[in-house]
């Protein structure tokens, strides 16, 4: 649980501290009454009370972010839970390549999120971002509209994806990371790799970017957790036919669920084709700079950020990174259910 | 010396909050002197001739001459004369190590009440803004000469502020969304409130710096292209900011936070007040920090304030080693934080879930001195045992992110990844590129980075002057 503390009606840099807020807790100076329960409940009451502190209205933003810069030109739907977003960051449409990030910052009190760059149109100045609405930061960015602004859009980040001419390439894409694999497909296509994408979704309305990663692949097979569209199965069901019957694979490029990246390492190690994972730990800078996205590859300390974000999966430690991406889950449930009452009470 | 002046040997002291109040709040904990005590306190000051004071500080403020005015009572006049040699006073009275440098060498520390330079300089510094007497300096004419500065921090601050006055046109670049480097995202509110860091950030942009934030040199553009784009010369002060780990299994359970990333959520990002901020922060209950420089003192007095029951330090040596600065170490003290010196963890032991449930120490004893002269920790067998706590954060220091220096043709690097420069004027083995700050000296103190830029500020004016109008 998150504990704590200074719901501080001015702010970081005011006087008050949540002894002073809290009025309850002002008289009680004594190490003792302060300890953590007693925190915890304090704080659970004045979340009851007084929602989540925020001041004013915080969504759609508080629009004047920096100049003409990270505005929305363009949002669409893709599925109930995945939207496109198209944003004006003429350095970053200039400068990325395939497999890189950026780090995107809602509003003033936001947290940093990373995601990755789907597409880019270097003349317009424009980057695509394919985003799941998975959580509070995820879903309130879906309730911007065209022509509000991103406050921060940093970028692009990370080591870009190797694209060389392999031979024959099987991109594997889940839930969103059909997004993440989509560029990386197409600079593998442009390169003369033969390209073969498996693309795979819960159900038929979660699946995006069929066209676009249709476009750029010599064959492109679809599955459905559920069977409501494609093949019923996983990614890896169908991924194990390509390996099984059709010609030797050089590389197998895996984008989505840890646990996908996972099974698809598990079985290309016994085929020893190289395996190329995107990992997707939590972040706060995105420049190296804290450790929050540290993960094992082969036995080693890497920062996700800098070091990747795609690294060798058979090296990758996936029980760990799993372990890692819970780390914050009550603290994700109660910033959602902070929205869901800020939703309500609209 | 004025060997008449009676000495004084009562060393006004500072007030400052509660103990039992501040450990649960993030204001200030030093209070800073009232008119009357900076009064009393600078008449203790005897005006030496031969100041020794003023060799101990790394810019040599003219710290008999700013004492004086106080002395007679114009305290602008003061802040004024320190602003001479050191731009930023109202940070360096409050973070400076004073009892290594400017207080240690004072005439009257022999008798254990060295004049109290840091709070002097806080105390002036405080006055002048206060009383909105902050001075912008008319600007000399446009040289038509441009400067890129990389990252934000003490270093970049001054040496963008310094080439501003001197007519050249200046943009900072800077990785994160907010300018400041350390004293944004690791020093924190109790010890350096935060609006007097947006204070001098304002006087630099005041004097005509443009600051691209949100902008990572390296990645966004590289050196080699603002060099290539108009930019007559680049200064590198992007700092020490790779955070070390201690490499010993467990490390990256959840519940081990490197300092940075733990003083990053809670200063920068403002995790104190989720779901207030959306960042969250892990707030252990029985919370052991491992190291004991004033990157540690900060974790532990944040992890207390965020409402852990227990808080230890974990360092390897004895006290006397310990290279916070001594107020940092007493407040801390003071706050209730528990001290487990001779000590050095050997492993983190984890639950099934993944998360911290205690660490395995050894006890240390000092054997001989290493190359830093400081007696070498050794441990002594047969004596680990097991800490109950479920957050480590590892304050062992911090290293060179190579993002910058990689990305740069031609720019020299030391093996542990540090630009090679020139300490007095900042030259790299690049033309045009200077760097000064951490990433030239390793991770050290503010006063040195803002010396650092001070000196380089200097060396670049000389070069764009002799630098042809391309
Ligand atoms: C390099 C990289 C590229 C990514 N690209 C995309 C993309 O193109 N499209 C997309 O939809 N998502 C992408 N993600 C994941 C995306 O960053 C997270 O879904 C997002 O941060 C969740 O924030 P939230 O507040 O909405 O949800 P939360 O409620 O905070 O979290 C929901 C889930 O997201 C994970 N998560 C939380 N915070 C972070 C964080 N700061 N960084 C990473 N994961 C986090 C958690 O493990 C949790 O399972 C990428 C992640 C990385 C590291
Ligand atoms: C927690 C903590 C407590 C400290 N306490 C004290 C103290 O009490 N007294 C004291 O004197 N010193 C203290 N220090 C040390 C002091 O803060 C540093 O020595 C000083 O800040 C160094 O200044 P700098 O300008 O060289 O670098 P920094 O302050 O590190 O600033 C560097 C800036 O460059 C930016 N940057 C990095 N890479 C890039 C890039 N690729 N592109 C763009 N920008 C980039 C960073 O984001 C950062 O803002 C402390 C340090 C820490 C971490
Ligand atoms: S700048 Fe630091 S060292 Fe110099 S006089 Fe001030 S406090 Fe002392
Ligand atoms: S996110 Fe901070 S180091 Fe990678």
């Amino acid at each position: 649980m998150p504990f704590l503390l200074g719901v501080s009606a001015t702010g970081w840099a005011g006087t008050s501290d949540f002894t002073g807020i809290l009025g309850c807790v002002q008289e009680q100076q004594q190490r003792e009454f302060l300890s953590w329960p007693y925190l915890l409940s304090v704080r659970r009451e004045y979340l009851m009370k007084n929602g989540d502190g925020r001041k004013g209205e915080r969504t759609p933003l508080e629009r004047n972010g920096h100049g003409p810069l990270n505005e929305i030109v363009l949002m669409r739907s893709l599925s109930p839970e995945i939207k496109l977003y198209k944003v004006k960051s003429p350095l970053i449409a200039k400068k990325r390549k395939a497999g890189q990030f950026v780090v995107v910052r809602l509003d003033e009190r936001g947290e940093r999120i990373p995601l990755t760059i789907a597409d880019s149109d270097p003349q317009g100045g424009t980057i695509t971002l394919v985003v799941q609405e998975v959580g509070a930061t995820t879903k309130r960015m879906g309730m911007l509209r065209e022509g509000d602004k991103l406050w921060d859009v940093v970028g692009p980040l990370g080591k870009p994806t190797e694209i060389e001419n392999f031979g024959r390439v099987v991109c594997v894409g889940g839930g969103v990371g059909n997004a993440v694999v989509y560029p990386i497909a197409q600079a593998m296509k442009a390169a003369g790799n033969r390209v073969i994408s498996i693309i795979g979704a819960r159900t038929k309305d979660l699946l995006v970017l069929e066209e676009e990663n249709r476009a750029v692949s010599d064959e492109l097979f679809v599955t459905t957790d559920d069977g409501s569209y494609g093949r019923h199965g996983f990614v890896t069901d169908e991924l194990a036919k390509v390996l099984q019957d059709g010609p030797r694979v050089d590389l197998v490029v895996a984008i989505g669920p840890a646990i996908m990246m996972k099974a698809v390492c598990d079985l290309t190690k016994n085929y020893h084709i190289p395996t190329v994972v995107s990992l997707n730990s939590i972040m706060v800078d995105a420049t190296g700079m804290c450790g929050a996205c540290r993960v094992e590859v082969g036995g080693k300390t890497k920062f996700v950020c800098v070091d990747g974000p795609e690294f060798d999966g058979h090296q990758v430690d996936f029980d760990l990174l799993m372990a890692r991406l819970r780390m914050y889950l009550p603290e994700e449930q109660q910033a959602m259910e902070v929205l869901e009452q800020k939703a309500e009470a609209r | 010396m004025a060997e008449k002046k009676k000495l004084n040997l009562k060393r006004e002291p500072i007030p400052r909050q509660d103990p039992h109040l501040r450990a649960h709040n993030f204001d200030e904990v030093a209070l800073g002197y009232s008119v009357d005590q900076a009064k009393r306190e600078a008449d203790r000051c005897l005006g030496c001739k031969k100041p020794r004071c003023v060799a101990g500080c790394p810019v040599e403020v003219d710290i008999p001459g700013f004492i004086g005015r106080i002395q007679e009572g114009d305290f602008i006049g003061g802040a004024r004369v320190i602003k001479e040699t050191n731009s930023l006073p109202a940070i360096c009275g409050r973070v400076c190590p004073q009892e290594d440098q400017c207080e240690k060498l004072c005439i009257l520390a022999k008798k254990g009440a060295a004049v109290a330079i840091g709070r002097l300089e806080r105390f002036v510094a405080d006055y002048e803004a206060q009383h909105q007497a902050v001075e912008i300096p008319p600007r000399a004419p446009s040289t038509g000469k441009k400067v890129a500065v990389v990252g934000a921090g003490p270093a970049g601050l001054t040496v963008a502020g310094d080439l501003a006055k001197l007519g050249h046109g200046v943009t900072i670049f800077e990785a994160l969304h907010e300018p400041g480097g350390v004293l944004i995202y690791g020093i924190p509110e109790f010890r350096l409130p935060k609006v007097i860091v947006k204070r001098e950030v304002d006087y630099i942009t005041s004097l005509g710096v443009e600051l691209k934030l949100s902008f990572v040199v390296g990645q966004t553009q590289t050196v080699d292209e603002f060099l290539n784009s108009g930019y007559d010369a680049v200064f590198l002060g992007n700092g020490a900011g790779l955070p070390y780990f201690m490499n010993i299994p467990g490390e990256n359970y959840n519940g081990v936070y490197s300092a940075n990333e733990f003083l990053t959520r809670s200063n920068l990002m403002k995790a104190f007040q989720f779901p207030e901020y959306d960042t969250p922060i892990k707030m252990g209950r029985r919370v052991a920090v491992v190291g004991g420089g004033n990157v540690a003192m900060d974790s532990l007095r944040t992890a207390l304030r965020l409402g852990a029951e227990k808080v230890t330090c974990v360092y390897r040596r004895s006290r006397a080693e310990m290279p916070a600065r001594e107020e940092e170490i007493e407040n801390a003290e003071e706050e209730g934080i528990e001290f487990k010196l001779l000590t050095n963890p050997i492993s983190i032991q984890g639950n099934e879930q993944g998360w911290v449930k205690g660490m395995e120490c050894v006890r240390m004893e000092l054997g001989s001195p290493d190359e830093s002269g400081r007696r070498r920790p050794v441990p002594i067998k047969g004596s680990e045992f097991v800490m109950d706590v479920d957050q480590v954060i590892v304050a062992i220091g911090q290293g060179a992110n190579p993002l910058v220096a990689a990305t740069t043709s031609g720019l020299e690097t030391n093996k542990w990844g540090y630009i090679v420069a020139d300490p007095l004027t900042g030259v790299t083995s690049k033309e045009g590129v200077y760097a000064g700050g951490d990433i030239v000296t390793g991770a050290a103190t503010v006063i040195l980075a803002m010396g650092a830029g001070r000196n380089t500020a200097r060396a670049i004016d000389v070069y764009l002057r002799g630098k042809r109008s391309a």
